[in-house]
């Protein structure tokens, strides 16, 4: 191999290792396990120690509420009613969530809003997020589509 | 009406199929009236698709609800524009979009070629086609955008429903920015089809000289440019509309339309060592065949719900179709190029390290690299789950780790690149064009440190951006100076000039400069702030920096199809009042009763003030967050200054016989010959 070509190779060589290596810290800065609720408590015991989860659910329908400077509201399966006197759990496939971020609140996020919370599970089986992701609420889009089922013409 | 666009799109597939078969037979038997046929259905094509598009706009001026998409994205009391804007503000229609801007480029195309490149244009003709078809055949049987909206009876049978109103338009998209951001990044990735076409068609006829290149790069230029616009159009648009106080979040739908883009900004450099030393053939085939399928991948992305995204779009079943339209593809111009090898044989040798073309490499490399880690990042969750099935996302700390530096190193390229001569740069040559940059902007590095830049990427790019800016502003310095001298003319005269006469490498300089002022907004990110402030009260104080903020007043107040609670917060700075602030959080009526915060944001050279107001539960005290942003205006004027630039490269030289001296000429050339 002509010296010329070895400098090109040895150059791009260096140049990816280092993006690698620079990709392999980042990963690990950043990665985390993108549960549903009821995936979120098939994980059992590991789940605690996960230092970051994303959690994805529907926020249970008169839920939210201050409490202090945390925001604290419940996500479990689509179009979830609340029995009476309901708490939490892994029963109902639901989760309860505090969260205690910085950023401010999506505009997005609110009864029925699909929202994709990060954060880790705690000792007493709460969820402690830090940062919300919200999708538009479907539940008008959702009845829309259950109830208009489009035909071609 | 509905029934026109459905007609027209049936003509269009059947047209399109015949462009197709006329113009490759025609080709093959050297049937000059069966190729100009092809040619003509081709535009035939393009009619019937724009009726198709024109008739679903008529459909929503006319409020007509009978058809579901109409009904879904409209509603009677949607201002004009946005309900124009909602042709493309849902799937099928945004296809139908895609669709039509292709078949408009395929007829300009045409147009512009209708007497050159005979033998090339009937494969040109027949490859933009057959993507178009693909996108009828979507329209047709996949995402109708003219179904009727039905509804099911107590008895099982299907009757027609026609809803009084719409659902409405998403309040997030009712801005002026979605009435413009869409369009652009689907002009800019459909606009890659050409290339695309052109390269396919060289390959075909073995005609891999630059030709297909010199053809088609006004379009890869204006492709580029507007994607690139369309993409900060976007980002602006996240942060004036969104409230998180931030315009990129690496985003699966974000990545989309980026990961095309920087191919393209890979191949828009590449080319002109192929141009300039008939090298790197292959390569560039390879480019356009990416960027071009990135586009169509973005597409896919964007609107298949392959990825979770904050992009509350619609999760369907095109992706498939998608998918196989893709390895399609891949897979035929991967055949065509390795059956043409023989004919992509380089000209030349690669020079030494330091020399043009090997800048162009590793400006190529790492762009590759970039492409290739957010196209990883952002498919991750979907490779994990297939792999062991965890889904496995990443975040922004990895996208920027890998691709801040890479950025940072293509700055350095910028600066660096355009004044290496090719083969190989003399160390004179080195020291005459960088010395000076390069001391002082490592001079200036110091004060800026002491100023407060600590943030080690950031004081890198803001160093580098002086180094940049200054190697540009010399260049334009020393170009007119030589000028003026020869020709008499003033300085500013001979400034513009001089970027008229060669507007590919002056406005190739301006979009650097674009560049430079981008990298001074990004840079400034390391240092935003973000002070939450809830439950605050009437006559309460904050402080950020220099600046001094008081609530005066809270309300609530009426708007047009919403109700607003609104805030008035004064803003000081250094003790004087020099602003009103009004953010407020407005619930809209209609759709869903969606609340959404209108951010009051001063923005200023030096930073931006970005107040929010989440509004109040009990009338008393109400939630705010204040981001301080510094040096975010330079983004939006380094955009403005790239969408210049590419404007200007892409104007033809102007031509100045008789007025320019030979002296001049040659010491032009001369430099000409050592930089370009």
């Amino acid at each position: 191999m002509k010296s010329k070509q070895l400098k090109f190779l040895v150059g791009s060589v260096a140049i990816l290792v280092a993006l690698v290596y620079f990709g392999y810290q980042g990963f690990n800065e950043s990665m985390s396990y993108f549960q549903t609720v009821p995936e979120l408590y098939a994980s059992g015991d590991q789940a605690f120690e996960r230092p970051r989860i994303k959690v994805q659910g529907e926020v249970v329908k008169g839920s939210i509420r201050r409490e202090g400077g945390a925001t604290v509201f419940t996500i479990g399966p689509a179009d979830f009613k609340p029995p009476e006197g309901f708490v939490p759990g892994p029963g109902t496939h639901t989760l309860q969530v505090r969260y205690v971020g910085k950023d401010a609140i999506p505009d997005t996020f609110r009864d029925y809003a699909s929202a994709i919370v990060t954060g880790n599970l705690k000792k007493d089986g709460t969820f402690e997020g830090t940062f919300i992701q919200a999708q538009c609420a479907s539940k008008y889009e959702r009845e829309n589509a259950a109830g208009v089922t489009a035909a071609n013409q | 009406m509905a029934q026109l666009g459905q007609f027209a799109l049936a003509i269009a597939f059947i047209v399109a199929i015949y462009t197709i078969v006329a113009s490759l037979i025609g080709i093959r038997t050297r049937n000059d009236k069966l190729i100009a046929s092809g040619r003509n259905a081709a535009i035939c094509n393009t009619i019937a698709i724009s009726t198709a598009i024109f008739s679903l706009g008529y459909l929503f001026l006319t409020n007509d609800f009978s058809v579901a998409y109409v009904a879904a994205h409209s509603s009677i009391d949607l201002p004009l524009h946005f309900k124009i804007s909602s042709v493309w503000g849902g799937q099928e229609g945004s296809l139908l979009f895609w669709s039509w801007i292709l078949t408009v480029y395929s007829a300009l195309v045409i147009f512009q070629n209708r007497n050159k490149h005979r033998s090339m244009m009937p494969y040109v003709t027949s490859v933009l086609t057959a993507t178009s078809l693909f996108f009828t055949a979507m329209h047709l049987f996949v995402a109708n955008p003219f179904k009727v909206g039905a509804i099911q009876m107590p008895n099982g049978a299907l009757s027609l429903f026609r809803p009084t109103d719409g659902v409405g338009l998403n309040p997030l998209l009712q801005d002026t920015l979605m009435v413009i951001h869409p369009p652009m990044l689907y002009a800019g990735m459909v606009g890659l089809a050409v290339p695309y076409a052109f390269a396919i068609a060289a390959l075909i006829t073995r005609q891999l000289g630059d030709t297909w290149i010199r053809t088609s790069r006004r379009w890869t230029m204006a492709a580029w440019g507007i994607l690139g616009i369309g993409i900060l159009l976007g980002g602006k648009w996240a942060y004036r509309e969104l409230g998180w106080g931030g315009y990129w979040a690496w985003d699966p739908v974000e990545n989309a339309s980026l990961m095309p883009w920087l191919i393209g900004t890979a191949f828009l450099h590449s080319v002109m060592v192929q141009e300039k030393k008939g090298m790197l053939k292959v390569w560039n085939v390879v480019l356009i065949v990416a960027a071009y399928t990135m586009s169509i991948f973005g597409t896919t992305l964007t609107r298949s719900g392959l990825v979770d995204s904050v992009h509350a779009f619609a999760k369907s079943d095109i992706g498939g179709y998608f998918m196989a339209f893709i390895i399609v593809t891949i897979s035929g111009a991967l055949y065509l190029i390795l059956d043409r090898l023989p004919y992509l044989k380089p000209d030349n040798q690669m020079g030494s390290v330091v020399s043009r073309e090997s800048s162009f490499m590793f400006n190529n490399l790492v762009l590759l690299v970039s492409c290739f880690a957010i196209l990883w990042g952002t498919m991750f969750p979907v490779l994990s789950e297939w792999y062991n099935g965890n889904k496995i996302t990443v975040g922004a700390p990895f996208f920027n780790r890998v691709n801040v530096p890479i950025a940072i190193f293509l700055l350095f390229l910028t600066g660096v690149g355009p004044l290496l001569a090719w083969r190989k740069a003399s160390t004179n040559s080195l020291k005459r064009n960088f010395l000076i940059p390069a001391v002082i902007a490592l001079v200036s590095g110091i004060p800026l440190y002491l100023l407060g830049v600590n943030h080690f990427y950031a004081w890198l790019s803001l160093v580098m951006s002086i180094f940049v800016g200054i190697t540009i502003i010399r260049e334009f310095y020393k170009g007119a100076q030589a000028r003026s001298y020869g020709t008499g003319e003033r300085f500013h005269e001979a400034i513009v000039n001089l970027t008229m006469r060669n507007t590919r490498r002056y406005g190739g300089y301006i979009i650097h400069f674009g560049f430079v002022l981008l990298f001074i907004g990004w840079s400034g990110q390391a240092f935003s702030e973000k002070v939450r402030l809830p439950e605050s009260r009437i006559g309460d104080k904050f402080q950020v920096h220099q600046y001094d903020m008081r609530v005066e007043e809270m309300g609530v107040r009426e708007g047009a199809n919403y109700a607003a609670q609104f805030a008035r917060v004064s803003l000081y700075e250094y003790g004087k009042k020099i602003a009103v602030m009004a953010p407020e959080w407005r619930k809209y009526g209609g759709r869903d009763q969606q609340g959404t915060t209108e951010v009051a944001i001063l923005s200023t050279l030096k930073t931006d003030i970005y107040l929010v107001f989440q509004g109040s539960t009990d009338g008393v005290s109400g939630d705010f967050t204040i981001y301080y942003n510094p040096l975010v205006m330079w983004v939006w004027i380094g955009g403005t200054i790239l969408g210049i630039g590419t404007v200007i490269a892409m104007l033809p030289n102007r031509q100045t016989p008789g007025k320019t001296p030979q002296s001049i000429r040659t010491k032009e050339s001369e430099e000409v010959e050592q930089a370009v």
